[in-house]
Parts: structure tokens; sequence; C-alpha cells
């Protein structure tokens, strides 16, 4: 089978979030940058199904020739090829990455390539839109799961999971399908030295995409800000032993133990 | 008008659904428009009366013969329909899995803009809104165009709200038109989450052991409460490196990163490395004799105390609670 | 509930390794009310100990860095928090295992056990390795790793429990007080804390903190990338941290160690990545620690191919994965040393920075003693802050040595090796001339000398054999047979040397001689022109420095001390001085050209250009006049480092080219040469048995045991004194002496020349260790050509120091006969000193 697996590059932040001075961006002077995490995951699960299934794995991301490191880490782990949408690092809006993604698939469809199954990511951590998976599904007429939190694909029908109310709500569909799938669907794989080695050498496939059009649709940034603070969000529950039943009140709270 | 997708189990409309009303009415109210509300599934009518506490003055059933069970194009193709047939100025739907998902089909089938976890909503020449990304660490001011606006209203940033004055709410059915194609995604079986072993990485509750444990020997503790929360035992790495606990154990950057609802830190100060590997946790709670160990920073709840002396007691308690 | 106190005795900013270090061992010697603030989180707030290797390799050619070593290590074991692994340093190359023959003596030098091991034993101790691609290792079976945060938190623990320290983290230097050149206050986040002392030892920030005292602290943040992989089946089934030993895979610049179940893989190899002190980010923004930047994985590239090649078992497993990698941020100075001392901008000042992990605990101490009583136990003196000049303090000098230092951190590094960045900041006026005479230059607290001239080469046919020429590589490396030629050409004839580098200082004031007399060894009531040698003590009787003094007039000193410890000497004279104001220092190094002239014909060749009366008995030795020379206002000095008859003599630098071209013109009829620093630092003086700073001399050693006694001492007090009228009245733990090589021919028939720091032997190769436990190494190394022998000097256990006792010293891992030639300071060449005084 191919899979084809779209993924962001994003910062990755572990402090605090500090902005630009236009408070357009995120400072990310400190900041390294990764794979946001739900395609981290999406990533894994291409390289599981092809090693369980054979085949051929591609990876895809729109953004800054920088993100080419996002497409190696991806090849690091196994993805066979990558293809890099170049922009000059501005923001793309939903619509906009989701037809440029479409016109990709498209284009590899008119030269041979076609995919039985496009893995995304629930949602990017950055820009958090829910929709990108949704709208290259429908503008190629092809079924999408979202949410997945387990994926099994058995003669040519994806049967996908994702929680719902303490359960699982279940989903099947025939391949070709979009999947968009959720951290916790498995852990992604460390990169091995030689994956690594080997990721560094491939090529990338690069390709301009046709700037979207104007008269935007949005949501369109203005600026970005910090929420207020939260101060003293530890909640001490009480000193020695006697703070027992109070550790097992919020334990119940949680639902981890029944009242 | 004004338009809000409403979930419902039961003829009750989900609480979270019901923040999106709230929202969504105050927008009504400054437009002077009608709210209308579109449910789906078993139940809907009696949830849909419940909405005139909110301010809804009519409600859309769906029905439709193939629609038996949550399929979100499907559902996403009856929120466009009803777009088309009612000329909303703006959809609204509380930011959970379905509200997200339904919403985005519709938005794409209407090729309109969606704005996802909205936090505040300023209509007007502009449209503007104040939306969640980064999970919530961090807020966009963004402008939507559109002849519609689909919005979804982040989980728990609205206080729910009952309308000054009650409305009648006109309950009618609605009958999209639906392709096969709309209807090729949906549940088609739900299960309860199979019982069995626990793993580090997939476990609800993780007890986790520091320096602070003192030794191999004193483990046990640790291991009876992880026990009786159908949990797991992980360690930091001075734990590992002192040979007290097996390399598995270890949670962190060079071990496994763990995502538990809660995560029981015994004894761990909370080195950087460590809370890399335990900071998707839904909750830290911080035993440590330490009130400024650096975790507390990541903690919702703490016991100051020997955690020798709080674990023992806290399994104690749940044994107690159990026989009662 | 900061809890902090608003005064204390001293605060120590920084509670990584270092500051830890320094709380406790202050408290150790007695201080109390020590305050220890940091503004990260204990125990780890987030500097480079916090993602330090936390290995510690003993040996290192520098003695002090070793010795600073061999203490932490010993601490750490106190601590319990050391597990030693052993260590296996392997080479790829030739050169490298021959670098390891040095390597092992200088650990024989100074006492460490270690043994060269080949390819199979290298495999018998780390069986994931590839032997195959390697010759073969030096191996040390003391190294180890240790746990550098709990050994902090068990000092800070320590020093609580003595009732010395009050900790407080989270709280952030804002800024320090100064008044009148002295330290007053550190303002926090927190509040104000009122001291007199305060300790920067905050590594990779401490230039930030120092600058709010107005005070330098010249070290650069530099990355070192480090990866961890895992996990390792082959650990799968260790227990602890750590049970292979560690593999420092010399020739790529890389280390690979076990960490638990992980192997980590480090590396000084990548293209120096400076940052400035004002970039690292804060705690806030850091994704990890303000420390541990993102990996920059290119940078990598190289390394992961040649960390393939040593361990593939482990790394070519694609069930290993790189779960962690950083670019960390560590501490980098210019020359490659720490920074220690009190700062020389503002008292009560002190820099404990650019420390790492292995020596941490060791220098600490020894700071601590140097503040409580100014006698550290191990000389500090290669890491002094007041090392450092200007021309040192600026970022363009820090950044460009500091890179070029980085990829020397494994490397095989000759002990004359010249920096190649940032060179020609100071030059002597006449350093046009010495261009044009083929002049090779070496670097000296930032002056241009000429080590030799390439227009002497003609002598070279002149003195045939003579010159003591040099087949193996190693030895004329950065030498050459003209510094021979030029030291034989002066002893004939007459030479001219640059000795601009000197730093010179005038002592001033009604109080100078007094002040004088209570700060050296030697008689400094003297009338005026006379010129005195004398060494400094500190009060434990160790050497802090050696100069000479001149007395221009009663109330007036010259002190002219070497250029690369001037700053320091200068400092120590600072220290001193009387708090009234009656004593004056001013440094007139940048004022004052000094050119040498030595040489049977040095009379004749001066007198032809002055008309002043330089006869024995009109100028005789140890004196100073003023003497006009064509034209130009000189001083001169008689006396001599070389041993010759001939002045030093001195006069404003924008006359110096002046004096140098007066001065050759008039050398041409007597067959003047110019003379480099190698005849003037090393043959001419070892020719001499002159005794130099920092080799012979140091603090670990006496005025005794160095032969520098003189048959009284003054009636005057002088700082020391006591300690030295002690140690005149115990026999000495050792003698120095000077040996002649009796063959240098090795088991391949090469003549091999030691260059110093190599161990001294019975002849069966016993190693000679003194009543104090330290052993005998070379001091200094150098040909001696009028003798037509290599000479040595070393300390020898009395038993041992006997003229014509056979000894043996081991170089490149061969034993080559020595003779004890002299016991004491007397010179092998020219004993009576008939030519100086001629």
């Amino acid at each position: 089978m191919n899979v084809l697996v779209c993924v962001k590059r994003v910062p990755e932040t572990g402090g605090r979030v500090t902005l630009t001075a236009d408070a357009r961006d995120i400072d990310t002077r400190y900041l390294g940058f990764t794979v946001s995490p739900h395609e981290e995951c999406a990533a894994e699960e291409a390289v599981r199904l092809i090693e369980a299934n054979g085949g051929s794995s591609t990876v895809l991301t729109l953004g800054p020739e920088a993100a080419s490191d996002q497409l190696r880490a991806a090849m690091a782990i196994g993805i066979d090829r990558a293809i890099l949408l170049e922009t000059d690092g501005q923001d793309w809006d939903p619509v906009a990455t989701a037809a440029a993604i479409v016109a990709a698939i498209q284009a590899e469809a008119a030269a041979g390539v076609s995919y039985d199954l496009l893995l995304f990511g629930n949602e990017a951590a950055d820009s958090g839109d829910f929709q990108v998976g949704i709208r290259v599904a429908l503008a190629l007429g092809l079924p999408c799961i979202s949410g997945v939190k387990s994926l099994e694909i058995n003669d040519g029908v994806a049967t996908a999971r994702r929680e719902a109310g303490g359960g699982w709500d279940v989903f099947e569909v025939p391949l070709p399908a979009v999947v968009a799938v959720r951290e916790g669907i498995n852990l992604p794989r460390y990169p091995s030295v030689p994956g690594r080695l080997r990721a560094k050498k491939k090529e990338i496939e690069r390709i301009v995409p046709t700037a979207p059009a104007a008269g935007l649709t949005g949501p369109a940034k203005i600026r970005l800000r910090l929420p207020a603070e939260t101060e003293g969000r530890v909640e001490v529950l009480g000193t020695g032993a006697e703070a027992a039943p109070a550790v097992v009140d919020v334990l119940v709270r949680i639902g981890i133990l029944s009242a | 008008m004004i338009l809000v997708l409403v979930e419902q189990d039961g003829g009750q409309p989900s609480r979270s659904s019901l923040e999106a009303v709230t929202a969504a009415r105050r927008l009504a109210v400054a437009a002077g428009v009608p709210l209308e509300a579109v449910l789906f599934g078993a139940g809907a009518s009696g949830a849909a009366a419940a909405l005139g506490a909110y301010g809804v003055s009519s409600a859309h059933v769906v029905e439709h013969a193939r629609l038996d069970a949550y399929a979100p194009a499907a559902w996403g193709r009856s929120v466009a329909e009803l777009v088309k047939a009612g000329s909303p100025s703006i959809v609204v739907a509380v930011g959970s899995d379905r509200g997200q998902e339904v919403l985005a089909y519709a938005a794409a089938m209407l090729d309109a803009p969606m704005a996802a976890n909205c936090v505040e909503v300023r209509p007007g020449e502009l449209f503007e809104v104040v939306r969640q990304r980064w999970g919530g660490s961090l807020l966009e001011e963004a402008r939507l165009d559109g002849p519609v606006r689909l919005l979804t209203i982040a989980e728990h940033a609205t206080q729910l709200e009952e309308a000054a004055a009650p409305s009648v709410v006109a309950v009618a059915p609605f009958t999209p038109t639906l392709s096969d194609a709309d209807l090729r995604v949906r549940v088609v079986a739900r299960v309860a989450p199979e019982a069995g072993k626990v793993s580090l990485a997939d476990a609800r509750v993780v007890v986790g052991g520091g320096r602070g444990v003192g030794g191999s020997e004193a483990f046990g503790e640790l291991e009876e409460l992880a026990a009786l929360l159908h949990g797991a035992v992980g360690v930091s790495r001075v734990v590992t490196s002192a040979g007290w606990r097996p390399h598995s154990q270890q949670v962190g950057q060079t071990g496994t990163r763990i995502a538990p609802d809660i995560y029981i830190a015994c004894g761990i100060s909370g080195a950087i490395q460590h809370i890399v590997g335990c900071k998707a946790a839904k909750a830290i709670l911080v035993i440590n004799t330490d009130r400024e160990a650096p975790i507390m920073s990541r903690a919702a709840y703490a016991v100051i105390g020997d955690l020798h002396t709080v674990v023992p007691a806290i399994s104690a308690e749940i044994r107690r609670r159990q026989a009662s | 509930m900061s809890g902090l106190p608003d005064r204390a005795r001293v605060v120590v900013i920084g509670a990584g390794i270092v500051g830890n270090s320094m709380a406790y061992h202050l408290a150790r010697l007695g201080w109390r009310e020590i305050v220890l603030i940091d503004k990260g989180a204990l125990p780890n707030p987030g500097g480079s100990t916090g993602h330090a290797s936390n290995f510690i390799f003993t040996t290192d050619h520098s003695k002090e860095m070793t010795a600073f070593t061999l203490d932490s290590v010993r601490q750490y074991k106190e601590l319990g928090v050391f597990t030693q692994s052993g260590g296996i340093e392997v080479a790829r190359t030739p050169e490298r295992m021959e670098e390891f023959k040095r390597r092992l003596a200088s650990a024989h030098s100074w006492g460490i056990d270690a043994e060269l091991i080949d390819p199979a034993r290298i495999k018998e101790l780390v069986p994931y390795i590839e032997a195959s691609i390697l010759l073969g290792g030096f191996y040390t079976p003391g190294v180890g790793v240790v746990d550098s945060l709990r050994a902090g938190t068990l000092m800070r623990e320590a020093a609580t429990a003595m009732g010395a320290l009050t900790i407080s983290a989270q709280t952030e230097v804002t800024g320090i007080d100064v008044a009148d050149g002295h330290v007053t206050a550190v303002r926090t986040d927190k509040g104000t804390i009122e001291t007199g002392t305060v300790v920067i030892a905050c590594g990779i920030w401490s230039p930030r903190i120092a600058r709010m005292a107005g005070a330098t602290i010249p070290l650069t943040p530099a990355v070192h990338q480090m990866i961890s992989v895992g996990p390792v089946p082959a650990f799968a089934d260790t227990v602890g941290e750590i049970t292979f030993p560690i593999v420092r895979d010399m020739d790529t610049n890389m280390y690979e160690r076990q960490h638990g179940g992980d192997l980590e893989v480090g590396s000084y190899a990548h293209r120096p990545i400076l940052m400035s002190p004002d970039e690292i980010p804060s705690i806030a923004e850091s994704a990890q620690s303000p420390s541990e930047l993102p990996f920059t994985d290119d940078d990598f590239d190289l390394q992961m191919e040649q960390a393939l090649e040593l361990v593939p078992e482990i790394l070519r497993d694609e069930r290993v994965g790189v779960r962690y990698a950083i670019n960390g941020l560590l501490s980098l100075t210019p020359d490659g040393m720490p920074i220690l001392g009190e700062t020389t901008e503002v008292h009560g000042l002190w820099s404990v920075a650019a420390v790492w992990i292995k020596e941490a605990p060791g220098i600490a101490k020894a700071v601590a003693e140097w503040m409580t009583h100014g006698t550290p136990e191990i000389d500090p003196h290669s890491s002094d802050i007041a090392r450092f000049y200007d021309h040192h303090r600026v970022a363009a000098h820090i950044d460009a040595r500091s890179a070029e230092g980085f990829n020397k951190t494994y490397g095989i590094v000759h002990p004359m090796e010249q920096w190649a960045s940032n060179r020609d900041v100071r030059l002597s006026p006449a350093n046009i001339r010495q261009r044009e005479l083929g002049a090779v230059f070496f670097e000296a607290a930032g002056w241009e000398r000429p080590f030799w001239y390439g227009s002497n080469e003609h002598l070279l046919a002149e003195y045939g054999e003579r010159v003591m020429p040099r087949a193996a590589e190693w030895e004329s490396r950065w030498w050459s047979p003209i510094v021979n030629a030029e030291h034989l050409a002066m002893r004939d004839r007459v030479g001219m040397v640059d000795l601009a580098a000197f730093a010179i200082f005038d002592v001033l004031g009604p109080g100078a001689m007094d002040y004088l007399q209570g700060l050296v060894v030697n008689q400094v009531d003297v009338k005026n022109g006379r010129v005195i040698y004398t060494p400094l003590l500190n009060t434990a009787g160790g050497i802090v420095a050696d100069l000479t003094i001149i007395r221009l007039g009663r109330d007036h000193f010259r002190v002219v001390t070497g250029g690369g410890l001037g700053m320091r000497d200068k400092k120590w004279f600072t220290d001193h001085l009387p708090p009234d104001g009656a004593v004056q220092v001013h440094d007139l190094t940048s004022s004052l050209y000094t050119v040498g002239v030595w040489g049977p014909r040095a009379r004749d060749l001066v007198q032809s250009v002055t008309s002043t009366d330089l006869s024995n008995a009109a100028f005789p030795f140890g004196t100073a006049q003023t003497v006009e020379i064509g034209g130009v206002r000189t001083l001169m000095s008689r006396i001599s480092y070389v041993g010759e008859l001939g002045w030093e003599i001195y006069a404003p630098m924008e006359q110096g080219l002046r004096l140098w071209d007066t001065l050759w013109a008039a050398g041409q009829p007597f067959g003047v040469v110019p003379v480099g620093i190698g005849v003037y630092a090393t043959t001419g003086r070892l020719e001499k048995g002159y005794r130099a700073h920092g080799n012979e001399l140091e603090l670990d050693f006496n005025l005794v045991e160095a032969g520098m006694t003189r048959p009284t001492v003054k009636d005057a007090e002088f700082v020391g004194k006591a300690a030295y009228l002690a140690q005149r009245a115990t026999p000495p733990a050792a003698i120095l002496c000077t040996l002649t090589v009796d063959d240098p021919t090795s088991s391949t028939g090469i003549r091999r020349y030691m260059l110093g720091r190599e161990p001294i032997t019975t002849p069966d190769g016993t190693f000679l260790v003194d009543a104090r436990g330290r052993r005998s190494y070379v001091t200094s190394a150098g040909s001696a050509p009028s003798i037509g022998k290599h000479v040595l000097m070393a300390y020898l256990p009395p038993e041992y120091a006997v003229e014509g006792t056979k000894l043996a010293v081991e170089f490149f891992g061969e034993r080559y006969p020595v003779t004890v030639a002299v016991v004491g300071s007397t010179p092998i060449f020219d004993p009576e000193n008939a030519r100086i005084r001629a």
C-alpha cells in the first residue's frame, strides 16, 4: 500500500512561550523545531503500516526550506520519500493549506502515484485549526475519520477507533481514505543513528505551491497574545498522613476511583 | 439568524453545548437576530425543548432514514443545508471532537472559513475572534471573512448562563439530502475500553518514585498504591542510575514519556529531563518534603510530607473506602 | 518564605557544582553567614552542571589541572558520589599513539596509575567497540563518573549542618554595589544583601554578573554537542549508571560512555559555536534549560559517522534510537584555563568560573583557602584571573581564542604550540626591524616576541653540529637549530634581545622602601642605582614570584618582571599597598621599551655609542645608571638572565626603534646578532641554572628546595618570613638539581630531546617520590649548546641530589640515562660567573 503522511513544522516549546516584538509569532530564538506531536504519531503509524503491509510511505509538508528538517526526521524513522511544498515561511490558513496539499496529491496522481491512505494529525500543535484533513478529503472525494487513536487496515478496509465518553467509537471505511490521528495512537520511535544518516542522504522533492488566491477566508491572524497567568495553581492537600483522605477525594473527583 | 449545533444524549443537551449556546445567544442578542439550534439523534426533540431557557427560538431536529448513528460528513451536510436554507450569519458549535469535526465538514462544503476554539467573538465590520492556539497556552486574535462564519467555542471557556427571558422553542424536523459519500463514515460500533495489563505508556495512573524513595527495597509502597489504582510505577533517572529499578521503568527524556490522567510524583524533585517525560500528564500530584521542589510548579495537587508515611496512608484510605 | 538575610559575610552566586563546592569549603574553613543564591531551582538550577556528562579523566599535561582533578576525585569519593568505571582514550593514528606515550609520562610525573593497552585489551574491556580501527589505548583504571547534582546537594547540606549556610534558590541577582573599589552589596529580586565578599560561580553567566560590578571575566559560552541513544540491548542487564569504561575517541574529538541503559556520545569536533552571555535564554524562555539549547544536527553529521565506526554494534542497531540530543553550553576561555581569584577591578569580588565538573571541588577548596588565608595548597597561578591584560578582556580576543581552542579539547598540543588567531596584538617598536630580519614570532601576553631570526641561518654553517640539530619531528616542532646558533654567537660575540614584553611598574612614595622591604625576601634598603633580584613569598612560604627591583631614588623603585606574569605580580603588589596612600604603584609596561645587549663584546658595542664610562669599575654588575645612547636617554641595568656581560636598556617606548637602530648599527663591527627568546628563556637560562616562575618556582616549592637561599635573612619583617625561617631550619624534602642527558639516542637510533614535565626515575625505572609525596619530574629542559649537552632541571629527593648520581628520564616510552650535574643553583656553564662580572 501507499501511505502519504502530512506533517507540520512547529517550534518545540517547553518553557514559557514568549512572543516576537510584533506579537505575530512565537519567539523561536531559543527553540528548536519538531514535527507537530499528532503528526509525529501519524508518521510512526505510517511506518508501522508499511512494515506490516509492505508498500511505500511518503511524507509531505508545507512550509519553509527549514521544514526539510522535519521531513528528514520522518524519513529517519523509516518514511521512504519526502515532498516539500516550499513557502516563504508566511502563515497559510487552513483553506489554502488544504488546497496546496490537494493540488500536490493530484499532481502525484497525474504522474501515476496514488495513495491508499492519507494520514494527518488531528490538529496542528501551533494553529489548532482542526480542519485541514477534512478539507483535503472532501476535495478529493475521500472519506475522512478524525481523532483516531487506533487504526487497523485489513483487506482494503480501515477500522479506526476514537475515544468517546469513556469508550470507543468504531469507524470503518474502505480505502482510499483520510485518517487524522491523535497522540497516543502509538509511541513514536526515536530515530536510530543509521536512520538519521540515511535520511540525511535522501533527496527531498520540492514543489512551489500556488499561492493562496486573494480574498482570504481565514482565520487570518492579527496578533498573538499570552493568556493571563494563573498564579498559585498548586492545591496543597495537606501535610503528612492526614492528607490521605483528601488525596483519595481527588482520585475520585477525576474519575480514577469510584465514589 | 445564528445557528448553533447542540450535542445531546438521551434528551439532555451536553453541558459544553450549552456553553456554546450561551455564547451564541450573546451574539444573537447583540445583533438582534434569532438563535436557532440544530440537533441530531434519538431524544433530540426533548433536548431541543430544553433550550428555551438559553434563548433558542427554534430548533431543527435532523431526521433521515439512513442516519442511525453518528456520521460526521452527514451531520456536516445537514448543517450546510440548513445554512443554505436559513442563511445564518454565524454558525456555532462547541469545540468538542464532534463539534470541531462537524463544523469543519460544513465549512468545507460551504467553502466558508472556520475558526476553532474561540474564547471571544467580536462581530462588527471586521469580524474578529480570539481563539486558542497551542492547546490554550496562547491566544490568537484573528479576522474571519465570508458570507457565513463558522466558529467552535472552546470548552470550559464560557460560563453557562440562561437567557433573561426564556423562549418557547419551535421544534421542526429537517431532512437533509444525503449522498452515499456523506454516509461512508459512521460509527459502526461502540465498545468499552478493554481491561488488561497496565503499561507505563498507557497507564491512566502512574506512581513515580525518585531519589526520595531512598533505596530499591522501599519501592514496595509505591507498587502497592499503583496496584490499588490499576496503575504503573515509573521512576526518575537517578533511581535507575543508582540501580534501584530497571531502566524500563524510567520516565523522562531518555526513558518513557507518559500521559496518564494523574501522575503521583513521590520524592521527585523534578529534574528537567524528568519533567519532559511526564508533562503530558493531565494532572500531577506531588508528594514531597520540600515545598520548594521544582516539580511543584508543574503540580495541580501537593502533599507536603515524607512519602514513606503519606503513600501507605493513601493506600490504607483506599482500602478502607473499598471495604466500606 | 525566601528567608533571604539582609547581610552576609559572603554571597556565593550560582548553585552549580562550583558554587556548592565553594559554600562547602568556605564553611569548612570557618566562614559563617554564607548565602548561596541561584536564579534557578535546586538541585538543578539550569547551568552547565545540569547537563554535564559528569565523567572524570585525570591525566592532563598541566600539573595544576591534574592536581585540581585528583583532589576533586578524592572529594567526590568522600561524598560517595563517585563511580569508578575506568576510562580508555583510544588512538586511531600513529601520532596519537605517540601522544599516549607522552601522556603516560605526564601520568607518571603526576602520580597517576595508567597504562598503554593494545586493541585486544580494549575490546576485552569494552566489548561493543570496533577495535580493528584502533591502534591502542591509554587506560586509566581510576577514571569514573560522578553525580554532580547529588554532590552539590550533599555539600549544601554539610554547610547548612555547620550552621554556616543560608540557601536562596530562584533568586536572581539584579545588581552588585561597589563603593571605593570594594564590593558592598548584592541586589536580588528578593531583596538586597549587604556583604563585603562575593563569589561569582555562575559559569556561562559569569561575565554578565561580573559586569554588574564593573569587573570582567573573559569567558564565552560555547556549545558542546551531545546525544544519548538507547535502549542499548548490551546494557539491558547492567545495574547502575555505568559498568563499562568510558571511551574517549581522541582523534575524532569525541567520547562514548554508558549512562544506564543509554550510550552518550559527545563531541568537541564540530565547528566552534560561541554565544554571547547576553544571548543565553532565561529559565522561563528555555524549552529545556538555559544551558541546553536545541540540537543543530547538521553540525553533528560527521561525528555521527565517526561514532558509527567506533561503536557500530550499538549505533548500527535500528532498535537503538537517539533519545536526547542537545547543544549544551559550557564555558570556554581564551587560554583554556579556568578563571579564578579576586577580580583585579573590584576588591572582594571573586571569580570561580570556567570550571568543569572534573576539577570543581578541588578548585573550590583552593579558592576557599585563597580567600581565607591567601595560601592555597595547590598553586592556581595558571588559572589566576589576574593573568589577563586589558587586551585579553575584549570580545575579539575571547571569541577568537576560545574558538581556536575548542577543537584542541582532545588535541595533541605541543607545549610550545602558538595560537593562530588574533595575533599582532602588541608589537615592539622594533617589530618592523625584526620582521626584516626574518624573526619567527612567538606570543607572550599578547606581545609578538622573536623566538629566533631567519637572518641567522648562516650561523648554522659556522657552528655545525654544535647547534645540536634535532632529527625527531616532535622536538623540532616550534623550534629551530638557529636558536642554538644564536646562543653560541652571543657567547662568542654579542647579541641583541628584544624584551619589550617586560612588565614594568614603579613603586613611589615616602613609604616605598618600607613597603617593599615588607613584601620581598631580599634586602631593598640599598644604595640608589642598585639592582636587586628577589623572590616573593606568600605567608606559607610558597614562592609567589621572582623579579628584579632597581632602586632609582630614596622613594623610587622600579620593578621589572616577565610579561606573562606581569599583571599577576602587579596585583600582588597593589593588594599589599598600605591603606594610607604613602606608596603608589605606576604601571609603565606600555611606556618603557627594553632591549638586552649581552655577550663578550657588549661593552664595546654600547661604549661605541655613548660617552658614559661603561668600564667594570664605573658600571659594575648589579647596578643601573642613566645613560644617553645615540640621543636617547636610557636607563641601563647591568644584569643578565643569559650569563653574559651586558645590560637591559630601558627607553621610552616611542624611542625604542631609534634605540634598536642605534645599537644595531653600532653592533655591526662587533658581529652583533639578533637573539631570540629561545636563547633568553631557555638555553641561556638553563646553562646558568636560573629558575623560572611556573617551572621551578611555584607555591609548592620553597626557596630552600630551590637553592635560592642567601647566607643570611634580613632583619626586616616580610611576607612569609616566619615560614621561610622554618623552611631554612628544616632539611629540604627535595633539592633542585641540573641534570645532563648522557645519551639521547633512542632505541631506533634517533637523538631525542626532552621538552619538560617528563618523570625522572632511577636507571631501572623506579619513580622518585620525596618525603612530601611529590614525584620528581623535569621542570625545565633545553639545549646547553656551550657544553654540548641537553640539560634538565628537576627537584630530586636528597638521597638522589648528589652530583654524579645516575638516573633516567622517561620520554615517549623510553628511558634515557641522565646524570646529576649540579645540586643547587651553581651554573653548569661559567660557574664562577666570570663572564657576567667581566
